[in-house]
């Protein structure tokens, strides 16, 4: 009993991170219909720029080293997808497929030079005191407070951006934009402006996840093919753009990844497949997106 | 048109076929080995995993990104099977049978992502074949009794006969050109077949390709399946050209190396995913002379960039361009 409470309970944080990072790429792919093929280069980069930030801080013993690196990384990860929008993807608005291979081509980019500056070494962030350590489950016994948190944030995530989407101006022209980008242009909104806000907020939610991944794991090299993945899998189960089908997507496939590692450890990654190609076979447009 | 694309592409065929010898007038004789064995001999096995795509694309308008892994179930099962492969997982066969096991088994895996995929189109075809095309990475990384994990399987030397050893670069490269020769005229009958331009009205419209009383979800299947067959042949000659086979070879960095391939090439014919590939062999291998040896995939992740910022039908439409800008200069 305890086993499947601490597997369900592991399946639940490891969805978490994967809601925030998958968050990030349903947003982008909601609005601007860019499939984002650098998300998991973003996910890296605010890795290991927010761990530059950390390191020398935390070695100094700074309370607050775990809060600037995250900041810096998510801050990092913000500007670097609003340059992308702003200087490379706006222009070829529309062509969908040209703007997924101008990611791929950074995300190569990205990637080697992030294994140029800082190496193949793995890194990890030490939480802060506050939410380090293990808290006492009911049922389960101890437990990484962590990776607790992990599930508050992720929750944070999710709520935050029902609020920005359904009670903001931005989230107002956001979801006007999805359904009608030229009306929404010829009500006087700046649509590229909302289009470059969208994709920096994209992008802040991969580098969010890549801070707390890190934290709650090694961040090495080769992490950006794993969470583009999950993004990927992620959004197709749930339905493109939506947040609650995020959220489901996530759950799923990170309950099925801990059961499955459980039970039959080498054959797991099939159970995850079995859901994608099952949601696809009987609903295209994913559990919970829109035909 | 046609048939004068087709008589130049027999010339470039036949002046490949002799180009080895050429070389080996030309230059020092390890130099000319190792342009025909690590640079010809390897665009050309790279290139036909590239054409599957591009055959795809051009014909279909299916930007698939499964092509590599397809190519690696192909290699995979030969190695599997094969008997002297390291470590031994199955065994027993002679390449006479386990190459064409392979070969089956890609056209399988071809036909399976293809009806997996059915249903979609454009950017979601692009996400849903990268995302099979993970998974079956991850599989394959993660399982140690069927795929040997990490580490791959090792020692698939290539059939040996007297007087035929595919280990020597000539034999290797003439068997590899054969094959790609062959596959790249089939492809040239087969879209100009009826199921070819059946393909070609999907692309354009599937819906009137519908009202007319073809069914589109098969030969949306099918053209998978032809992709997968000869991604299939691709991946078995660079499973002999590596002399084995492990995860790296069809994980995303591969993955993405066919894309950039026929993206550099040109997907509008599937001559220029034998282009691309000799750009980016041509590249990985002097990448040290030019820029950083360890900086490769900056490189041609550069040149990728600006290929698909500036001319996005590739060198095909780069050489298209300068023959009609010569063509007016004459006018």
């Amino acid at each position: 009993m305890d086993l499947a409470a601490t597997i369900v309970l592991n399946g639940l944080t490891l969805a978490a991170l994967y809601f925030i990072v998958a968050s990030g790429f349903s947003l982008i792919f909601g609005l601007m219909r860019v499939v984002n093929m650098a998300h998991g280069a973003m996910y890296m980069v605010a890795g290991y720029v927010g761990y530059s930030v950390f390191e020398p801080l935390y070695d100094r013993g700074a309370w607050y080293a775990w809060y600037a690196g995250l900041g810096v990384g998510v801050a990092f990860a913000a500007a670097f997808g609003a340059l992308v929008q702003k200087l490379l993807l706006g222009w070829m608005q529309g062509q969908e497929l040209r703007q997924a291979l101008v990611t791929i081509g950074l995300s190569i980019i990205v990637a080697d030079q992030l294994l140029a500056v800082y190496g193949g070494t793995p890194r990890q962030f030490f939480a802060p005191d506050a939410i380090f350590g293990s808290t006492q489950v009911p049922g389960i016994g101890g437990y990484p407070t962590f990776r607790l948190v992990q599930i508050g944030i992720a929750v944070a995530v999710g709520l935050g951006l029902w609020l920005v989407l359904n009670r903001t101006k931005l989230g107002m022209m956001i979801r006007a934009g999805v359904d009608d980008r030229q009306m929404l242009g010829a009500c006087g909104v700046n649509v590229p402006l909302v289009g470059v806000a969208v994709f920096s907020l994209g992008a802040a939610l991969a580098g969010l996840g890549g801070v707390i991944g890190a934290t709650a794991q090694p961040l090495a090299q080769g992490a950006d093919g794993r969470f583009l993945l999950i993004s990927l899998v992620v959004v197709i189960v749930g339905g493109m753009g939506s947040v609650t089908g995020t959220a489901l997507g996530a759950v799923l496939i990170g309950l099925a990844e801990q059961i499955g590692q459980a039970m039959f450890p080498t054959y797991s990654v099939i159970l995850t497949f079995v859901i994608m190609v099952a949601v696809l076979a009987l609903r295209p447009q994913g559990m919970l997106g829109r035909a | 048109m046609r048939s004068a694309a087709a008589t130049w592409s027999l010339l470039g065929v036949l002046a490949l076929l002799a180009l080895p010898w050429l070389l080996a007038q030309v230059l020092p004789a390890g130099q000319a080995q190792f342009w025909t064995a690590n640079i010809l001999g390897r665009a050309i096995v790279f290139g036909i995993i590239a054409m599957s795509l591009t055959f795809l694309a051009t014909y279909g308008g299916f930007v698939s990104l499964a092509q590599m892994m397809i190519a690696g179930v192909a290699g995979y099962v030969l190695a599997i099977f094969v008997d002297g492969a390291v470590p031994r997982i199955v065994g027993g066969l002679g390449y006479s049978l386990a190459v064409p096991l392979g070969l089956v088994a890609a056209t399988a895996m071809g036909l399976l992502v293809g009806a997996i995929s059915v249903r979609t189109r454009d950017i979601y075809l692009l996400m849903i074949t990268l995302a099979l095309a993970m998974g079956v990475f991850r599989f394959v990384e993660t399982n140690i009794a069927w795929f040997n994990g990490y580490e791959g399987i090792r020692n698939v030397v290539g059939p040996a006969m007297p007087g035929f050893d595919v280990r020597d670069p000539m034999v290797f490269y003439h068997v590899a050109l054969g094959t790609a020769a062959l596959l790249y005229f089939g492809v040239l009958y087969l879209v100009r077949s009826p199921f070819g331009l059946v393909l070609q009205g999907i692309r354009d419209n599937p819906r009137r390709v519908a009202a007319l009383g073809y069914s589109v979800a098969l030969h949306r299947i099918a053209a998978f399946g032809v992709a997968g067959f000869i991604a299939g042949c691709g991946g078995t000659l660079s499973t002999i050209y590596n002399i084995g086979i492990s995860p790296g070879t069809i994980g995303l960095g591969a993955t993405v190396n066919v894309l950039i391939m026929s993206v550099i090439g040109g997907l509008g014919h599937p001559v220029g995913a034998f282009i691309g590939s000799l750009i980016f062999t041509v590249f990985d291998t002097f990448a040290a002379t030019i820029y950083d040896r360890d900086r490769f995939n900056t490189l041609i992740g550069l040149v990728f960039l600006v290929i698909v910022l500036v001319s996005p039908d590739g060198a095909i439409g780069i050489g298209a361009r300068l023959r009609r800008l010569l063509a007016a200069g004459r006018r």
